[in-house]
């Protein structure tokens, strides 16, 4: 079949607009009297305009397009999207939406209760300072770490989980021991000395710490895909074309093996919030000036009697982030990974 | 089996003397607990040098950490630097605070964790379930540290309104805690708020768990099988269900409960709870090199000992599973 013996006037149909008794097909669909063939190699027609014989349209979709798809019907989880894009903006653009600084000093205003007057909507610390505008400045510290860990640690985990899964044997014994050990650390002693230590109440410092503790679960689980992958025909089929180790890990093994390595990340990202949020509040993590939201929570705990405000806003916001991740985390399994959905 | 369990303890001996170590280094090459003393403009030059000299502050880390192996061994963890106070009694008083929290609120997370989620699995897509699951995911997006805060503001601002006391927000007894049932009493004053935080973050994920694994145990041939021959629902479910999705349940709250021996630092540093959690926390501050690493110790081994308890109690419960 050619262009030209394209049945011009034939409307477009999808198979999800034919709704006949019948079955799927079109009253005026044919059976294939070729089978086999792809008309891509037939007629030079890219694939993805496959028409058949029945006149059906059949539009060839990538599984990533399918992911995509999937994933913005998902209703929570787009509006967990937008939820948390309002968020990161309200930080990012922190020094535009208030006219006052994070330190700047009222001392008229010292422990001032959430009033519209002066627009101080989450009220003022025991200094006078706008608490809006030192919750705005503390997302952006606290979403720069979170997602800071969220690369760091996948990207450690991922190539970890790749050269233990691909190359199997010792290398995997001796990856998977030390994983294994980092594991069977007492995370909360490891993660608050080495703060402690190495932190500096410096943000970067701190992201990196995190990372170096929560890059197992990916490895564990980026090792179990390329495990079970390795294995597959197409990864065979690229060994007997001549492609090299590299060369199937990047562009064979570790494209099929993004569904669980995406996922993985977007919880590890909400992980990393409250870790980073629970460390500035011991007083191991962040340390001031640089506002971060656990950090605030600990400076208002010193007024708990009196100024509420102080520990529930920041609380809120982290819950909020937390929130959102974390049901986009679950849109983006239903949608990357639709076996597991049972499972939800 | 006995091969098993010892191969296993054997495994956990090179972790426990690797985290040891770094610990140790972590810790005695940064703090420094003669800081304050050393400051004091009346303190003695010599007295601070004997503290040195006798706590071999000056040898080098791999020999101090020697030392320190040698008193694990010989003296019950040594005793802590600057005040010369031995540690082993302090480490005992707090260790039982801290069961009598984490029992307690591992109790109440796994009963209603389980009430919770065998009932979501039941009548799945109910209203019951989305109402669970929308609370589980709220209760896992809470920081810990920020619910016992709320928890406190709530009470405190109740006594300071009402005058009534209904739960203490600090610390582990009154002043006078008084005898018998009234100890109890107090007791439990003051540990309901602490259990309810640890319990809330608990609930959220066990009961997901457990509706998880429940519903696995559903959708099984056998349950199918046990419904075609006609058994009434309540006993397919209590019988042939559920006491099969406990199993995986079990197995974690096992492996959760060596980790609870550290104490929950952050819930017990905001009640004032003198437990592992809070010993640990000021051991750090203070630079207690050898506090540290006899709470460490402790932690190391209940995760190792538990991970073991977890494998063995699984291997009885599921006869698929065999340990060799």
């Amino acid at each position: 079949m050619t262009d030209s013996e394209r049945p011009s006037d034939h409307p477009k149909k999808g198979l999800t607009d034919v709704r006949l008794e019948g079955g799927i097909y079109p009253p005026d669909a044919q059976p294939r009297t070729d089978p086999g063939v792809p008309t891509e190699f037939v007629t030079g027609m890219p694939a993805s305009e496959l028409v058949y014989e029945s006149g059906l349209d059949l539009k060839a979709r990538s599984q990533w397009a399918y992911a995509r798809r999937r994933f913005l019907r998902h209703r929570l989880a787009m509006g967990s999207v937008f939820g948390l894009i309002l968020i990161l903006l309200a930080g990012v653009l922190a020094n535009r939406l208030t006219s006052y600084g994070p330190a700047e000093i009222d001392f008229n205003n010292i422990l001032q209760k959430p009033t519209t007057k002066g627009h101080h909507y989450f009220g003022a610390d025991f200094l006078g300072r706008d608490y809006l505008t030192r919750v705005l400045f503390a997302i952006r510290t606290s979403a720069k770490v979170a997602f800071l860990v969220a690369f760091l640690s996948t990207a450690l985990g991922t190539a970890v989980g790749a050269l233990a899964g691909y190359f199997g044997g010792w290398i995997d014994n001796l990856l998977m021991r030390f994983t294994d050990l980092v594991l069977t650390l007492p995370a909360i002693a490891v993660l608050l000395v080495a703060s402690a230590r190495f932190g500096n109440g410096n943000q970067y410092r701190v992201a990196v710490i995190i990372s170096l503790l929560l890059w197992t679960g990916i490895a564990r689980v980026v090792r179990g895909v390329f495990l079970s992958l390795r294995e597959k025909e197409y990864v065979e089929a690229a060994k007997a074309a001549g492609a090299g180790d590299m060369r199937i890990i990047f562009r064979h093994i570790l494209p099929n093996s993004l569904g669980p390595i995406i996922v993985n990340m977007t919880l590890t990202t909400a992980g990393a919030i409250l870790i980073e949020a629970a460390l500035s509040f011991l007083g191991f993590g962040i340390k001031p000036p640089t506002p971060a939201l656990g950090q605030l929570i600990q400076d208002g705990a010193t007024e708990l009697q009196t100024a509420w405000w102080l520990v529930v806003f920041p609380g809120i916001v982290i819950m909020a982030i937390v929130l959102c991740i974390n049901f986009i985390g679950d849109g983006l399994r239903d949608a990357l990974d639709p076996t597991q959905r049972v499972r939800a | 089996m006995v091969t098993y369990i010892i191969r296993r303890l054997l495994y956990g001996i090179p972790v426990i003397v690797v985290s040891s170590f770094l610990i140790f280094v972590f810790v005695s090459t940064t703090t420094d607990p003669l800081e304050t003393a050393k400051m004091n403009p009346r303190g003695s030059k010599t007295a601070i040098n004997l503290v040195i000299k006798e706590k071999h502050l000056d040898k080098p880390t791999i020999e101090r950490y020697g030392y320190w192996v040698r008193d694990v061994f010989t003296n019950g963890g040594g005793t802590t630097i600057l005040t010369d106070r031995p540690i082993f009694p302090d480490i005992r008083r707090v260790l039982g605070n801290t069961l009598q929290l984490v029992i307690a609120a591992e109790l109440l997370t796994l009963l209603l964790a389980v009430a919770v989620g065998v009932y979501s699995a039941i009548r799945q897509y109910s209203a019951f379930d989305y109402s669970a699951t929308t609370l589980s995911f709220l209760g896992l997006a809470i920081p810990t540290f920020w619910l016992g805060l709320i928890l406190q503001i709530i009470f405190i601002n109740i006594f300071l309104k009402w005058h009534v006391r209904i739960f203490y927000t600090a610390s582990l007894s009154s002043v006078d805690p008084g005898h018998g049932f009234q100890f109890f009493l107090d007791r439990v004053q003051h540990l309901v708020l602490p259990v309810i935080t640890l319990a809330i973050v608990g609930i959220a994920g066990y009961s997901r768990f457990m509706r998880a694994s429940m519903l696995e145990v559903i959708n099984a041939d056998y349950v199918r099988t046990a419904r075609a021959k006609g058994l009434v629902e309540r006993r397919v479910i209590l019988r042939h269900a559920f006491r099969n999705a406990l199993i995986p349940l079990m197995t974690l709250a096992a492996i959760d409960f060596g980790t609870f021996f550290g104490g929950a630092v952050i819930t017990e540093t905001i009640f004032g709870l003198d437990g592992m959690g809070l010993f640990f926390i000021n051991s750090l501050n203070n630079g207690e090199t050898y506090s540290l690493m006899a709470w460490l110790l402790i932690t190391a081994t209940m995760v190792v000992v538990f991970n073991l308890i977890a494998d063995i109690v699984l291997g009885f419960l599921d006869p698929r599973i065999r340990l060799d």
